[in-house]
C-alpha cells in the first residue's frame, strides 16, 4: 500500500500518517496524523503517558512503527523514514534530535561534542580514517572548517568559553543548549526536542525561546518540540499538536488549541483549581 | 538408545554440577551486576574444603559413610562460605560503587591469587580420592547394552534438587530473599527502605560459595580426583550456563547448566571429546546472538 | 565487622583496633587452618593429611598484626581521605609531567641496549615487556577508547603467531611478508567475530570473548594435522634484516657490515623490531583519536544512543574499533613467532587475555602512558621476583587486587581532550564512562 511514496506539498516537511506504535498489549499512540510545516515551529503537547516521546522514538528511528507512514521532504525528495534504521535518519532525512534526558557524551569537552556531531562529513573528508592516518588528503582542512563551525555554535549558545569543558561540568541549562547546538551541527531539515525547556529556571528560559527561533529562521530548519512548560509552547509554537492517551485530540494554531475545550477537559484535567491556573498562566502568557 | 540414556544420565549429572556452580554466578550478577571470576575458584576451593574433611574425618575414625558425608557437606559448606565472604569483603566491597571495570580485575586478581595459594599450599599435583560411594542400579540388559546408574549420580541429582528448592523458596519466600531481590532492582532505594545492603550482598557471596562447595564435594564424589586448576574450566563453564539460562534467573542457571552438561556429554559421545568445549561455547553464541538476554532472562528494554 | 569510623564516645580507638583484629585473625583462622594446616599428600597407603600448624600460626599473627597496625594508622577513625585519593590538581599536573616523561621513556628505550652495561638479560626482558607494551595499546583501543570488554583479546595474538608460522611452515613466506598478513588476518578474524556478537551489550559481550578465545585455543589444540596439537610448531624462521641473516654466513649480517658475529646482534635487532611495532601501534592510536574514528569510539563509549541519533553507525565503529585492536595483537603474534621459533597453544591461555586487560584497566584506560607503565611494573616486576618463583603468582593476584582498591581508575585516570581551542585541561575520570559494550 505504501510503495509509492507521494511527494508532499511545497509548504510540508513532514506528513505523519496514521501513526500506531504498540507494546505488547499497550497502545501507545494510537493513529495519529499531523503536520510539520517548513519554518514553523510545531509543538507536541499532553499529559504524561500521551505517547510524545513515543512518537518522537518513531520519527528518529528508534522505534520501528506498527503502522504508520512518516513521509519527510528530503533534498533528494520524499523519503519513508520508518524503513530507516536510527542512524541512517540523521544522515539520509537530516532528522536530529535532543532526549528527555539529556544524552551529552560528559567526558568529553563541549567542543568535541559539536565535532562528534559532524561525523559524517569528517569521515569523508579522513579517506574512511586510511589517508587521515597517513596525513594525507584533505582532513585537516575539513576538521579546521568543522572547528570553526562547532565555534560558531559555541557562540550562539554563549559556550564559547567553556569550549574545553567537558560536558558533564556544565550547569544543566548549558546542557540542554549544547545538546540543542551538536544537534544542530548535523545541519538537519528538522529538529526535534524532547523537553528541552525542563528544568529550565525563567532566564535559561527565555534564552532557549531565543535560540529556538533563530534556529526557525536563520537555518532553515523546522523544529518539532515536546513540552511540559506551556508558556514556553504559547510563546514561541507556531503550531501545536495535543495527545491524549495516545490520540491526537487537537491539532492548531496556538490560540485555537488553548481555547479547544477538549485541550482544557483532557489536558488540564478535571480540577477546577489546575485548570484556573493553568488558565491564568496562559493567558498571562498571550497578554504579555 | 540405552546408549542415549546412559549419556542423558550422565549429562544431567554433569549439568546438575554446573547448575549449582552457576546460581553462584547468577545470584551475584543479578545483586552487583558483576562477573565474580573468582567463583570457580571458590568452587575449587570448596572441593579441597570437603577432600580435606573428608581425610580429616577418616584419620579421626569416622568411617560411617552416611554420617562422614553429611559432616563433609556441612562443614566444606561453612568454610567455603566463609571464603566467599572473605573474598566478597576484601576484594569487592571496597570496590561497591565504582566503575564496572574495578571489580571485574580485581575479581581477576582474586582469581589468580586462590588457585596459586591452593598451589602452594596443598601441591599442584592431582588429588585422587578412592570411589567412596560404590554400587549402583543397572537397567534393561536386553540387547547387550546396560544403562547405568551409579548411586553417586542418584545423590549428586537428588542433592541438586533438593538444594535447588531449597534455595528457591529461600529466594521467594524468607525476608533475606525479599531483601536480595530488592537489592536486585534498585539498592539505593532498598537501602533508604532500611535493608541492610552490605548484610545482603555478603550473604548472597555466602549462599553462592556454599553451593559450590557442594558442587566442589560432587565434583569429587563424581570423577575422584581434583588439582588447583579445575576451578577455572568449571567456573568459565558455569558461568555460559548462566548467561545461556539467562542472567540473573535461578531457574535459568540450573537449566543452563544441564543444557550445557547435556551437550557437553552427547557431544563426546556421538562425535568428539577434543571439541566439547567448543559445542558449549559455540551453542552460547549462538543463543545469545538470538536471544540476547538468555533463555529465561528478562529481555533488556532499551531506554531513549 | 567493627566500625572503624566510630564517632566519640565509644570505646578507645586502641580497644576497637583490637577487636576488629582479633576477629580478622579468627577468619584468618577459618581459612588457613584447613587449607594450610592440614596439607594432602599422596603416600603409598592412599591420600592422606599432614599437618602443619605453623603455617597457620603464622597466617593469623600476620592477619591479627597487619590489621591492627592498619586500624590504629592507615584506617584510623577520623581519617577521612583514602589511600588512592589524589588531589585533580595535582593529578593534572601529573598527566602534563607525563607529557615530558613520554619522550623521556621512549629515548630510554632508545638508548638502553647500547649501554655498555646492559646484559642480555635485560634485553631479553626489554622485549618481553615491550610486546606486553603493544598488546596493553592493541587492547586500550577496543576497552579504552570503544569501551567493548573483551576478555578474548589473545585469540587474535594466537591467529597472529599462527599466521606466520603456518604461513613460513607451509608455503617459505618469510617474516617481512607475514607480518602485514599476519595483522590482517587477526583482523579479518575481528570482524569474523565482532560482526555478530557486538549487538550483545556488556557482559555478554565479554563471555561471548571469552569463548572465542577458547574456542580457537581447543581448535589449535586439536587440529593435530595442521598446527601440531599440543606439540605446536617449531622451527620457525628467525627473522632476517631486510634478508641478511644473523648467522656466521659470509653472507650474515654481522660478514656484511664488517662485525664480528655476535648472538646478541638477533636479540638487539628483536628488540628494536617490537620496540618499533609498538611506537607504531602507538602512533596509529594518538592519530587515529583525532580522526572522527576515534572520536566515534569515545563518543560511543560515553553513550550509544546519542551517537545513533548523530548518524553514527555504531556496528560498524565497533567492527573497526574491533578489527584494528586485533590487526595490532596479530602483529604482536607473529612477533612472538618469529622471536620465540616455538609457539603452542600453551602460550595463548586465558591468563594472557586477563593479564593484558589488567595492564590496560590498571594503567587507567583509555591513556597511552599509562598503559605503558603498567606493563612495565606488571611485567617487569612479576620477572624481577623470578627467584620467589611459588609465591610471585599469589603477590601478584593480591596487587592487582589492591591497585584497584587504591585507584580503580587505574594509574592514569583522567582522560586528555583530543581537540582543543584555548586550552587543553584534563578531564577528570569520574566524568568519564566505560562504556556499556
Amino acid at each position: 500500500m505504501i510503495d509509492d511514496t507521494p511527494a508532499l506539498p511545497p509548504e510540508l516537511l513532514l506528513r505523519v500518517e496514521r501513526l500506531t506504535m504498540r507494546f505488547g498489549g499497550l497502545t501507545a499512540v494510537n493513529d495519529v496524523s499531523f503536520d510539520v510545516r517548513r519554518g514553523e515551529i510545531t509543538a507536541l503537547i499532553g499529559p504524561n503517558g500521551a505517547g510524545k516521546t513515543t512518537v518522537f522514538n518513531c520519527i528518529t528511528g528508534f522505534y520501528k512503527p506498527t503502522v504508520g507512514r512518516l513521509t519527510l521532504a528530503s533534498k533528494e525528495g520524499p523519503l519513508l523514514l520508518e524503513r530507516l534504521r536510527d542512524h541512517q535518519i540523521s544522515r539520509k532525512a537530516n532528522v536530529a534530535r535532543t532526549f528527555q534526558n539529556i544524552r551529552l557524551f560528559g567526558g568529553m569537552t563541549a567542543l568535541e561534542n559539536l565535532l562528534v556531531a559532524q561525523h559524517a562529513p569528517l569521515m569523508k573528508a579522513s579517506g574512511l580514517t586510511v589517508l587521515g592516518v597517513l596525513g594525507i588528503g584533505g582532513f585537516n582542512k575539513a576538521e579546521r572548517a568543522a572547528i570553526e563551525k562547532a565555534k560558531v555554535w559555541l557562540e550562539r549558545i554563549g559556550l564559547i568559553d567553556r569550549a574545553d569543558d567537558p560536558a558533564a561540568d556544565l550547569p544543566y541549562g548549558d546542557q540542554r543548549r549544547l545538546e540543542i547546538a551538536r544537534a544542530m551541527c548535523t545541519e538537519p531539515v528538522l529538529l526535534c526536542l524532547d523537553e528541552p525547556a525542563a528544568g529550565l529556571n525563567p532566564r535559561e528560559s527565555l534564552e532557549l525561546n531565543a535560540l529556538l527561533r533563530s534556529i526557525r529562521d536563520q537555518d532553515d530548519t523546522a523544529v518539532l518540540l515536546i513540552e511540559h512548560d506551556m508558556s514556553v509552547v504559547m510563546e514561541i509554537s507556531d503550531h501545536v499538536v495535543v495527545l491524549d492517551y495516545g490520540k491526537k485530540i487537537s491539532d492548531g494554531a496556538p490560540l485555537h488549541v488553548r481555547n479547544d475545550p477538549k485541550v482544557i477537559a483532557a489536558y488540564l484535567g478535571v480540577e477546577d483549581e489546575e485548570v484556573e491556573k493553568v488558565e491564568s498562566e496562559i493567558a498571562v502568557e498571550a497578554t504579555s | 538408545m540405552e546408549y542415549f540414556l546412559q549419556q542423558l544420565i550422565n549429562g544431567v549429572t554433569l549439568g546438575s554440577i554446573y547448575g549449582l556452580i552457576a546460581i553462584g554466578y547468577t545470584m551475584v550478577y543479578g545483586i552487583i551486576g558483576m562477573i565474580n571470576f573468582a567463583h570457580g575458584d571458590v568452587f575449587m576451593v570448596g572441593s579441597f574444603m570437603a577432600l580435606i574433611v573428608f581425610l580429616a574425618l577418616l584419620a579421626l575414625g569416622v568411617t560411617f559413610m552416611p554420617l562422614a558425608l553429611l559432616i563433609v557437606l556441612i562443614l566444606a559448606m561453612a568454610l567455603t562460605s566463609l571464603y566467599g565472604w572473605t573474598v566478597e569483603r576484601i576484594a569487592y566491597r571496597p570496590l561497591r560503587g565504582s566503575f564496572r571495570l574495578a571489580p571485574l580485575i580485581s575479581a581477576i586478581g582474586m582469581s589468580i591469587f586462590l588457585q596459586n595459594m591452593v598451589q602452594v599450599a596443598q601441591g599442584a599435583r592431582v588429588k585422587p580420592l578412592p570411589p567412596v560411594i560404590t554400587g549402583g542400579y543397572q537397567f534393561g540388559a536386553a540387547d547387550g547394552f546396560v544403562v547405568n546408574v551409579s548411586n553417586v549420580q542418584v545423590i549428586i541429582v537428588v542433592t541438586t534438587i533438593a538444594l535447588m528448592v531449597a534455595f528457591s523458596l529461600i529466594v521467594s519466600k524468607t525476608p533475606l530473599g525479599r531483601a536480595q531481590r530488592a537489592c536486585e532492582q534498585d539498592r539505593k532505594m532498598a537501602a533508604l527502605l532500611g535493608v541492610d545492603v552490605d548484610r545482603t550482598i555478603s550473604l548472597t557471596f555466602v549462599m553462592g560459595a556454599a553451593l559450590a562447595s557442594v558442587a566442589g564435594l560432587m565434583y569429587l564424589l563424581y570423577y575422584g580426583v581434583i588439582d588447583f586448576y579445575i576451578g577455572f574450566v568449571a567456573g568459565v563453564k558455569a558461568f555460559t550456563a548462566a548467561v545461556l539460562g539467562g542472567i540473573g534467573s535461578l531457574p535459568g542457571a540450573m537449566l543452563g547448566g544441564l543444557l550445557i552438561g547435556l551437550i557437553e556429554t552427547f557431544w563426546s559421545a556421538y562425535f568428539t571429546v577434543e571439541y566439547k568445549d567448543v559445542a558449549a561455547f559455540s551453542i552460547l553464541a549462538i543463543v545469545l546472538i538470538f536471544l540476547p538476554s538468555g533463555l529465561l532472562g528478562r529481555p533488556e528494554v532499551e531506554k531513549v | 565487622m567493627a566500625d572503624p569510623h566510630a564517632g566519640a564516645g565509644a570505646p578507645s580507638v586502641f580497644a576497637v583496633a583490637f577487636k576488629d583484629a582479633a576477629f580478622a585473625a579468627l577468619v584468618a583462622l577459618g581459612l588457613a587452618a584447613p587449607m594450610l594446616g592440614l596439607v594432602t599428600v599422596q603416600t603409598q597407603s592412599g591420600i592422606e593429611l599432614e599437618q602443619h600448624w605453623g603455617k597457620v600460626a603464622i597466617a593469623v599473627a600476620i592477619v591479627f598484626a597487619g590489621r591492627l597496625l592498619l586500624n590504629l594508622t592507615l584506617w584510623r577513625p577520623g581519617r577521612k581521605k583514602s589511600l588512592g585519593y589524589v588531589p585533580p590538581k595535582v593529578e593534572a599536573r601529573l598527566a602534563r609531567f607525563a607529557k615530558y616523561l613520554a619522550p623521556l621513556a621512549i629515548l630510554g628505550a632508545v638508548v638502553m641496549p647500547m649501554l655498555p652495561f646492559t646484559e642480555r638479560y635485560a634485553i631479553d626482558l626489554g622485549i618481553l615487556v615491550l610486546t606486553y607494551v603493544m598488546l596493553g595499546w592493541g587492547l586500550n583501543i577496543v576497552v579504552g577508547l570503544a569501551g567493548l570488554l573483551d576478555l578474548g583479546y589473545v585469540a587474535f595474538y594466537a591467529v597472529g603467531a599462527y599466521s606466520y608460522a603456518l604461513l613460513a611452515q607451509y608455503f617459505g613466506l618469510s617474516f617481512w611478508v607475514c607480518l602485514p598478513l599476519a595483522g590482517i588476518l587477526a583482523a579479518f578474524w575481528g570482524v569474523i567475530l565482532g560482526f555478530p556478537v557486538l549487538r550483545l551489550r556488556g557482559d555478554y559481550l565479554a563471555i561471548v570473548t571469552l569463548a572465542f578465545g577458547e574456542i580457537i585455543r581447543i581448535v589449535l589444540l586439536n587440529w593435530y594435522w595442521f598446527t601440531g596439537g599440543p606439540n605446536g610448531i617449531s622451527g620457525i624462521p628467525r627473522p632476517s634484516f631486510f634478508g641478511l641473516d644473523f648467522d656466521r654466513g659470509d653472507d650474515g649480517f654481522a660478514a656484511t657490515f664488517g662485525l664480528t658475529y655476535s648472538p646478541l646482534h638477533r636479540i638487539v635487532f628483536l628488540y628494536y623490531l617490537i620496540l618499533a611495532l609498538a611506537l607504531l601501534t602507538n602512533v596509529v592510536t594518538i592519530r587515529l583519536r583525532r580522526l572522527p574514528i576515534g572520536r566515534a569510539w569515545e563518543a560511543l563509549r560515553e553513550d550509544e544512543i546519542a551517537c545513533r541519533s548523530l548518524g553514527i553507525n555504531t556496528v560498524n565503529t565497533k567492527l573497526t574499533a574491533f578489527a584494528l585492536g586485533a590487526m595490532f595483537a596479530g602483529f604482536a603474534g607473529s612477533f612472538f613467532a618469529t622471536r620465540q621459533g616455538f609457539i603452542s597453544p600453551e602460550s595463548f591461555v586465558f591468563m594472557e587475555s586477563a593479564l593484558i586487560l589488567a595492564i590496560v584497566v590498571l594503567g587507567g584506560m583509555g591513556s597511552q602512558f599509562g598503559v605503558a607503565v603498567a606493563a612495565v611494573v606488571m611485567i617487569g616486576g612479576f620477572e624481577l621476583f623470578r627467584e620467589f618463583s611459588d609465591y610471585r603468582m599469589i603477590t601478584f593476584g593480591l596487587v592487582m587486587v589492591l591497585i584497584m582498591i587504591w585507584r580503580p581508575r587505574g594509574l592514569v585516570s583522567t582522560r586528555s581532550p583530543s581537540v582543543f581551542l584555548k586550552e587543553k585541561k584534563a578531564i577528570s575520570g569520574s566524568l568519564v564512562q566505560e562504556g556499556h559494550g
